[in-house]
């Protein structure tokens, strides 16, 4: 495809973000590793020596652990398959004619845009507050008693803020991928006899799957590390404590950063399943 | 002037050899075409001329000078792309301007060049418009245009007309010859079709698998074809292929007979078969006839006026004296 | 396509996606309505939706008490920076994979791909370590890196699906017409790019903006950006729906209008090109 001269000029290019990149990914990543097999409380007398795997160990026989996993694969799951069905949906929905498309459009995709700290805070307040919240006056208006919502129902909670934010990247996602689809294949199940039914579950399910995996995957990379929405929340409580949120707690604020780093090299061992998964399906799409 | 010679030259992408050892010498002024199957290395090899892929061992020179190593913007060539490849962000103005301001002209001699090759192609009305306003064929005369004005030693066209519909094809074959003529530059043109080939060639060097198979004139390589596969690329439609007993009366291990060669009657002829699909195309009928004993079809062609139909008996005579033999490995028997 | 669409049911389909949209958007338009009230308004009983007192209280308030304009400036700087430095390292890297690919080049953006895949809080710790040791905690050149560096994957990625789609002939044209490198990037490249290049700064801005896990860890009062400014309101004091939604307006009001402009990269963008 191209000469000598071009080649090693794309070599020198490729340098900076190459080089940037690997140090970005090694270098923390030997510290973490590092610590995680130390006695390193830093506040507490530093670094008190090698620890063999007994953070591996501690971190999962601690009594926080199980309830960190359970509440991550809560929110996780609940949010998936909120967004994922929901966006379907939505996504044939929007695809339909009508008058004002590109402005539902607007209004549909809107929260993805909101930062998260905003949307954690305006949905506690505004919406789930026991006293002022407007769930709670709707509930005063339908006569029953307002819910403490952040403390009785936290799991509900915190997957509505997160699917409410992650809802249009699905929606936008599938929408694309159904509007790439040729409609020429759904005239030709037509002229086969196909009913409408039909179409959606043979042709234009199949079509989306690969979109809905791709949204799948992506979707839990990102909410496997949700963070600030339970920062600004229930700050880890009420159950909410996520394996995240429980990492981030044992080295920032207890300050015991072997088992921190434990921690953090199961998170990352978790995020690596999920990719290999996503890389697979983008590398495929690499070749076409 | 642009004489090019090709020494040795190869061309290996990672393992596969794509051009094995190759020598040709295109002559100044010549219009000399490649052509062949789609993955013979026609292009490959038009590519190594112009610089944008390095030989792998070998020697180019151009005009006598070696410009084995020479970038592609040093070598003094322009080249004509299959998807025309213009500017789109530029006017057509600019587009054809592009190289001469990259040769650093001045603007007086940019402007005297670019209205010169815009008259001559027909262009002068669209110097302000961009390429995604233009036609097919008028996107073809600006990547003509971008050509002509750098006044280079040779021009390249890589397959410029397979982007074109068949009437507009025709018509920018006979342009691009007119310009050959009014040029009298070296041209070296990129084709899998057959027929630009014919029309247009000086020379024609017919590839396969990155071997010359054959270098001639176009009547050249009608009349004697070195080999099978030169004698059926060259010629439609395709020549016919007879092969045993028939053959060995001729002293040869295949015979080839072209569709024009072959008379067709009612009562009389050395062979006899049954016609299949009978192609009217007014000024010729193209007879495409099946039981004669020799091969699976024969393809003949005869007068537009006559008339058999599908199904009908008919008797085929060849002219001895155009028949071509080859030996067993495909080879002209002279 | 064009089949005639009854339009019964064209009015049905608006009705449902006009519903579905506006309830999926309303809490950011009740947040934009309530910034507007005073904080007696903002939680009576019934709800006001648009006859209250109008006013603009709430955002001089918030502008005094918090200082919104060094969050925004901070929010500026370090969207702006991490994406235009990203930008900057990015393009040449891209144009080598596009238009010089090798037998190599698949496997580096996968694993460029990669590290986008890291969980941010495994590497919290050593990040963190680092940024003391350089006194780049709580600095604005300090997050500015970060960010680049979580987003560079997803710029080359995207830059590089965008200069795919500029025919290799027309490089190898400008190269024929005698074009350097130089001149063939000026010239040709860039003003063919630019369309892709400006999608990705935007999208590259709106994720840098809404960054809320490095942000919030590696500042403190000086560099904070807006997603530490609006967190400083999560614990409450007295009436404060108004201010709230004052402030978190003001935070968001720039990105959704970048976003809106976006929509069609972004699929891009956060789908590798996976999905187009």
């Amino acid at each position: 495809m191209a000469t000598k001269a071009s080649r090693s000029a794309a070599r020198i290019m490729m340098a900076p973000a190459v080089i940037l990149l690997l140090g970005w990914m090694l270098v923390p990543l030997i510290m973490t590793l590092w610590f995680s097999f130390r006695t390193y409380l830093p506040l507490r007398g530093g670094d008190l020596g090698f620890a063999g795997i007994d953070n591996y160990i501690r971190f999962v026989t601690s009594s926080a652990f199980w309830p960190a996993v359970v509440a991550t694969m809560t929110i996780v799951v609940g949010a998936l398959l909120i967004t994922v069905v929901f966006g379907v949906l939505l996504a044939l929905l929007l695809d339909q004619p009508m008058w004002g498309q590109g402005i539902v459009r607007i209004l549909v995709i809107a929260p993805f845009f909101v930062m998260p700290t905003v949307s954690g805070l305006v949905w506690k307040n505004m919406f789930l507050d026991s006293v002022n919240g407007l769930f709670s006056h709707v509930f005063k208006f339908f006569g029953a008693t307002p819910v403490e919502w952040m403390i009785d129902k936290p799991f509900f909670s915190i997957i509505l803020i997160v699917s409410w934010q992650w809802l249009p990247f699905a929606t936008l996602i599938l929408l694309t991928a159904i509007q790439s689809l040729d409609s020429e294949q759904l005239e030709a199940a037509e002229m086969d006899g196909a009913p409408p039914l039909k179409r959606f579950w043979f042709i234009t399910i199949p079509h989306l799957s690969r979109a809905i995996t791709v949204v799948l995957l992506i979707e839990t990379i990102f909410l496997l590390s949700i963070f600030a929405e339970i920062f600004v929340t229930t700050a880890g409580a009420f159950g909410t404590k996520t394996l995240t949120y429980l990492i981030f707690q044992r080295v920032l604020e207890s300050q015991n950063v072997g088992l921190g780093s434990a921690g953090g090299v199961y998170a990352i061992v978790l995020a690596n399943i999920v990719a290999f998964f996503l890389m697979r399906i983008v590398g495929k799409n690499l070749d076409a | 002037m642009g004489r090019i010679v090709l020494e040795k030259v190869t061309k290996r992408f990672g393992e596969v050899e794509v051009i094995p050892p190759l020598d040709l010498t295109i002559e100044d002024g010549e219009f000399a075409v490649f052509v062949g199957p789609s993955g013979c290395g026609k292009s490959t090899l038009l590519r190594l001329i112009a610089g944008l892929e390095d030989v792998s061992s070998g020697n180019i020179a151009i005009d006598g000078q070696d410009a084995t190593s020479t970038p592609p913007a040093k070598r003094g060539l322009a080249m004509v792309f299959q998807s025309y490849a213009l500017y789109p962000h530029m006017s057509v103005r600019k587009n054809i301007a592009f190289p001469l301001k990259m040769a650093k002209l001045d603007q007086a001699e940019i402007d005297k060049r670019v209205n010169g090759a815009a008259s001559v192609l027909n262009l002068s009305d669209y110097l302000d418009r961009r390429p995604g306003q233009l036609s097919g064929g008028q996107r073809q005369r600006v990547a003509i245009g971008r050509a002509i004005v750098r006044e280079p030693a040779a021009f390249l066209f890589d397959e410029p007309l397979s982007n074109l519909d068949a009437a507009l094809r025709v018509g920018m074959r006979l342009e691009i010859s007119e310009l050959h003529k009014r040029l009298e530059t070296t041209m070296i043109y990129v084709t899998h079709d057959q027929v630009e080939a014919m029309t247009m060639a000086d020379k024609i060097v017919v590839l396969r698998a990155g071997n010359i198979e054959q270098v001639g004139s176009p009547l050249e390589l009608y009349h004697s074809p070195r080999n099978i596969f030169v004698a059926g690329f060259i010629g439609s439609p395709r020549m016919n292929f007879i092969e045993g007993d028939v053959a060995a009366k001729y002293g040869a291990h295949t015979i080839g007979i072209r569709p024009e060669h072959i008379a067709v009657s009612e009562s009389e002829g050395t062979w006899s078969g049954t016609v299949g699909v009978a192609e009217h195309l007014g000024s010729d009928t193209f007879f495409h006839v099946h039981q004669t004993g020799l091969a699976e079809t024969m393809t003949i062609r005869a007068d537009g006026e006559v008339g058999f139909r599908h199904g009908d008996r008919i008797h085929l005579t060849p002219r001895e004296d155009v028949i071509h033999k080859f030996d067993a490995k495909g080879l002209r028997i002279a | 396509m064009a089949r005639a669409v009854t339009s019964r049911r064209k009015t049905i389909n608006t009705a449902l996606a006009w519903g579905v949209g506006l309830i999926i958007f309303f809490p950011i338009l009740w947040t934009i309505l309530t910034s507007f009230k005073t904080e007696g308004d903002a939680i009576a009983y019934p709800p006001k939706f648009l006859f209250f007192d109008w006013t603009l209280e709430n955002y001089s308030v918030v502008q005094e008490r918090s200082d919104y304009m060094r969050y925004l400036w901070n929010s500026v700087i370090i969207a702006g920076g991490s994406t235009l430095l990203g930008i900057i390292i990015a393009v040449p890297a891209a144009w080598s994979m596009a238009f010089v690919p090798s037998k190599r080049t698949k496997d580096i953006l996968m694993w460029m791909l990669s590290t986008k895949m890291l969980p941010a809080v495994g590497v919290l710790y050593p990040i963190y370590l680092m940024f003391i040791k350089l006194g780049l905690l709580d600095t604005r050149i300090g997050l500015v890196i970060v960010l680049m560096l979580i987003n560079l994957p997803i710029i080359v990625w995207m830059l590089y699906t965008y200069f795919k789609e500029i025919p290799g002939e027309i490089l190898e044209a400008a190269r024929m017409d005698g074009a350097t490198l130089k001149e063939e990037i000026l010239h040709v490249l860039t003003p063919m790019a630019v369309p892709g290049i400006a999608s990705t700064i935007l999208l590259n801005v709106i994720l840098a903006w809404n960054e809320a896990f490095w942000t919030l860890n590696l500042t403190a009062a000086k560099a904070g950006p807006l997603t530490a400014f609006i967190a400083s309101y999560s614990s409450p004091e007295g009436l404060f729906y108004a201010k709230l939604s004052a402030a978190s307006t003001m935070a968001i009001a720039p990105i959704l209008i970048l976003g809106w402009f976006s929509q069609k990269q972004l699929v891009r963008g956060l789908t590798f090109g996976a999905v187009k």
